[in-house]
């Protein structure tokens, strides 16, 4: 008998490895062999190639093979797919302009990959890398979101750079209601572009072996199965039986390392042609310039209200950066994935989201920790907060006015909300956060010259994506379940094996933590076993928060399945009716006596089945299950965040931070604050230090961290998080995910606190020093 | 050109020719095949490659290997016991969950290793300001911080 697991502080089981330096990332994977790979790529934002010269770099040292576009079209290798299919509001399909591997007659942003050079050494790679001549023809880049219908056709395929115009809503319906309404506030706002910045940098190392006629790939990737499938169907035509993808230790992903690029595709296709494994590691200037950037919209939000302060209804017009290409799932993140979330915790009954989403001479943009759903809430949050202070109605008391008490609540965007209860959450962070001695820590902080500001989030997201039909119909070329297998050992230990990916979740203990509950195991007994399709099943991966929702509902499944059979094994063995056999804890019991047979005692009989009833049951005890959801999760929650401005410097300080969060039930409140916490420095990055800067050029000005600044230790505070509890109705865990709530809630609780700080409307993000400054000294001119 | 250089490596003496502009941290990955220090940027600000030479945390990107000749160098590989016992920081680490994805972690442990050489008891302050070049993007910092001032009061001053 065991203390239950589920909702312990168990101390990680991957801890060991990568504080030993044991661990082990793609890069830190040498094969026999191994030669080296390096991208040339382009310096300008939009070029035609005139010419590439690859003699020099041939010749060069060490050199193995120079490899161009021309190299990959004449090869028949594809263009990287898009997953997601928007439909343009006139019924016709998003424009998909081909996306090659290596660029071909054409680059579209800085970065982008010309040609790959391969050598026996990394050094031999790079010096032979800068022998390649390529000769450009520049064109006018496309920069500016405002301007880019207008700008040279990128794409031959979309003159005007417009990738689809998509809305959701009942417009004329919305318009009207405006026109009754008694109080608008309306909000004009960049949300800045961001750089994932995972620790680890993308990697790839791929082998080919002649013998299996089969490829195995090494890479930094959230959603191995996923790689393998868009990489062997849609663009090498390949057997996916003859691809194993192994996405081992990652070293962080944040959305950046769901997507195929590129560089996958070059290093696999390559390690073929020269039969040699092929490593290509980024270096963090590559980074920036090719991995997935995030969010980049350019936004107009109004919110109509009547006298008391209740919403009428929301009008929302966004233009979407989606870059020069299409990404993996650029398309659903600025509209399936942000439209739905319009309604926040409030009531709305109207909301209209028009999204014109445009390509530019930037680097692509996706998924980034939150995807869409932080866009939604800085929408919502800056637009109650702001009507609230225009009304003179206290925010909080506006928000209480709107809240979904009713569960399930249909929402006019589509999402049908499960379950919630946001007055507690709410209650709960005022209570943490010292509301009611705000207005003396203000006192204080004006003593001593400083502005001090209060602002609050309240999120929504939507989580567990989802299911498969629903995403389906909306556009989504994949399936979005997840697979998990309980094999259970001759002994009585178990190994999982799971679709989802780990890349910092901790899931080696929380899913163990599950199985070993579940099954009333010690801890050690379960081992967990994920990111290799050579052993896993199948899998979707781990982004938008699913794991525990999608993946460990998988796993549960099948452990019923496995129950189920040892309960005959049980029945068998104790000479007694199946429908008499209890599991309780690790013992099969007959129900009403003290006959019992341990699960290790059934899991040996299943597999030394001398004494066992061969004629029905096959032996073994092994399961499988594929889970596909009924709904997407909801977690929602307030965030309550004071910051302290100096009026001189602008400088901004978060003087505290409280996040009281409703995930459901929790496995591991350890790793849960854990994931908070980390996402809450996120989202305060997006908000106070970090944010894209393209020159008018095409050249990103931020291209690395000396200029692009995510959060440093001592740009965070110490986080007060606490948590609340309705658990999801529709997983068996009652479970919802906690991996993106505090990049989504974050930027607008710290925006609403630096405009309560400064007595202004708005200030940009990110609220550099100079950018408060700035703010300050328009305000005080305004008033002279 | 190539050049030989000898160091000691976690205790162990090591030799080799390389060319000489081969950083210290392409040594310790790529010849001796240390690969717990990592390489995290290439502009010497995310310190996931800091190893201690002579005691003192440095970033390891930021030298060549022949700069370190003759010197003593320890990396995240040589800082638990011989029997695996994890050492203290490291051991704090673990239990404040102070990694996540786990790639800056090395780094982490190896500037705390020196940084609590001469603060047995920090405060806050003093450790954030001791992680101004390593940066996190999994934690927030907050568990790093408890981390390292747990970690820093059991080594009471020694490592």
């Amino acid at each position: 008998m065991t203390a239950p697991l589920i909702g312990a502080r168990i101390q990680r089981k991957e801890d060991y490895r990568f504080l030993t330096g044991t661990g082990q990332y793609t890069d830190d994977v040498a094969l026999p062999h191994q030669s080296f790979a390096v991208f040339v790529r382009s310096p300008h934002a939009h070029a035609k190639i005139k010419s590439i010269k690859i003699d020099k770099a041939r010749k060069s040292d060490g050199v193995l093979a120079v490899y161009t576009g021309e190299d990959l079209a004449a090869a028949k290798v594809g263009g990287l797919p898009c997953g997601w299919l928007i439909t343009d509001v006139d019924g016709k399909p998003m424009k998909e302009p081909p996306y090659p591997p290596l660029a071909q007659g054409k680059v579209r942003h800085v970065g982008e990959k010309v040609a790959v050079v391969i050598a026996e050494t990394l050094e031999q790679a790079r010096d032979a890398a800068e022998q390649v001549k390529v000769e450009y023809e520049e064109l006018p880049a496309v920069i500016d979101l405002k301007k880019a219908s207008s700008g040279k056709p990128i794409h031959d395929i979309a003159p005007d750079n417009t990738c689809y115009v998509w809305a959701l809503g009942d417009k004329a319906a919305i318009d009207a209601a405006f026109s009754k309404a008694s109080h608008v506030t309306k909000l004009e706002f960049v949300n800045n572009r961001l750089v994932p910045n995972a620790i680890e940098p993308r990697a790839a190392n791929a082998a080919y072996s002649r013998a299996e006629e089969g490829y195995t790939l090494y890479v930094a990737n959230q959603n191995p199965h996923v790689e393998r499938l868009l990489m062997t169907a849609f663009v090498l035509g390949l057997p996916e039986s003859k691809v194993r993808v192994i996405a081992p230790d990652v070293g962080g992903g944040f959305g950046s390392k769901i997507y195929l690029y590129g560089e996958d595709v070059v290093v696999t296709w390559a390690a073929k042609q020269l039969n040699r494994p092929v490593k290509w590691t980024a270096e963090r200037s590559e980074s920036y310039v090719s991995d997935a950037h995030g969010r980049d919209h350019l936004t107009t939000a109004e919110l109509a209200l009547d006298k008391d302060g209740k919403f009428l209804a929301m009008r929302v017009r966004t233009t979407a950066n989606i870059g020069a290409y299409l990404s993996t799932f650029a398309s659903c993140v600025p509209t399936i994935l942000y439209a739905t979330l319009l309604a926040g915790q409030y009531t709305t009954p109207l909301i209209y989201c028009e999204v014109t989403a445009v390509f530019t001479n930037t680097t692509p943009v996706d998924a980034y920790r939150g995807a869409g759903r932080p866009e939604a809430t800085y929408v919502v949050e800056r637009l109650v907060e702001t009507a609230a202070r225009e009304m003179k109605i206290d925010p909080v008391e506006i928000r209480r006015r709107n809240f979904i008490r009713q569960f399930p609540y249909q929402t006019p965007v589509a999402l049908c909300y499960d379950t919630g209860n946001y007055e507690a959450t709410l209650d709960a962070a005022l209570q943490l956060a010292d509301v009611k001695g705000f207005a003396q820590r203000k006192a204080d902080s004006a003593r001593r010259g400083k502005l001090r500001g209060i602002g609050y989030a309240c999120y929504i997201e939507a989580c567990g994506i989802a299911p498969s039909n629903v995403a389906g119909s909306l556009g989504a070329r994949a399936g979005l379940f997840e697979a998990g297998e309980i094999r259970v050992h001759p002994t009585g230990t178990v190994t999982v094996f799971t679709g989802s990916h780990a890349h910092g979740q901790g899931h080696e203990t929380t899913f163990a933590q599950v199985v070993a509950d579940r099954l009333g195991l010690p801890l050690e007994a379960v081992e967990i076993v994920h990111g290799d399709t050579s052993k896993i099943l199948f899998g979707m991966g781990t982004y938008g928060s699913r794991s525990i929702a999608v993946g460990g509902t998988a796993i549960v499944k099948a452990l019923d399945k496995v129950i189920a059979k040892g309960k005959k094994i049980a029945a068998h063995l104790l000479e007694a009716s199946e429908s008499d056999i209890e599991y309780d804890r690790g013992q099969f019991k007959v129900a009403g006596t003290d006959r019992k047979k341990m699960f290790g005692e059934v899991a040996f009989a299943a597999y030394v089945p001398h004494n066992y009833p061969l004629d029905k049951l096959e032996p073994g005890l092994n399961e499988n299950a594929f889970y596909d959801p009924t709904n997407f999760t909801f977690p929602a929650g307030t965030y309550v965040c004071e910051v302290e401005v100096d009026k001189d410097t602008g400088n901004t300080q978060i003087a505290s931070f409280c996040a009281v969060d409703d995930f459901g039930k929790i496995i591991n409140p350890m790793i849960v604050e854990g994931q908070v916490h980390g996402g809450l420095a996120q989202g305060i990055g997006q908000a106070l230090t970090e944010g894209c800067r393209y020159e008018s050029s095409g050249q990103l000005v931020t291209g690395s961290f000396m200029d692009y600044c995510i959060p440093r230790s001592s740009d965070v505070p110490l986080f007060k998080v606490d948590t609340r509890e309705t658990p999801c109705t529709h997983n068996p865990l009652g479970v919802k995910g906690c991996g993106e709530a505090g990049a989504i809630g974050a930027p607008a609780a710290v925006m609403n606190a630096i405009t309560d700080a400064l007595g202004v409307k708005d200030v940009p993000m990110p609220a550099t020093a100079q950018t408060v400054w700035k703010s300050l000294r328009e305000k005080s001119n305004a008033r002279v | 050109m190539t050049i030989k250089v000898s160091m000691k490596v976690n205790g162990k003496p090591v030799s080799a020719e390389l060319e000489e502009r081969t950083l210290l941290v392409s040594f310790i990955r790529e010849n001796l095949r240390l690969t717990g220090t990592h390489v995290g940027c290439d502009t010497a600000q995310c310190g996931a490659c800091t190893v201690l030479m002579n005691g003192r945390a440095i970033k390891s990107c930021s030298i060549v290997a022949m700069q370190a000749e003759g010197a003593d160098l320890m990396t995240i590989e040589g800082v638990a016991k011989p029997d695996g016992t994890l050492h203290p920081m490291q051991a704090a680490f673990k239990e404040n969950h102070g990694l996540q994805c786990g790639f800056c972690t090395p780094g982490m442990v190896m500037n705390a290793l020196d940084f609590a050489k001469s603060h047995p008891n920090p405060t806050e302050q003093e450790v954030r300001e001791s992680l101004e070049g390593n940066l996190c993007r999994c934690t927030g910092y907050h568990n790093i911080v408890k981390s390292i001032i747990a970690g820093a009061r059991a080594m009471g001053g020694k490592i």
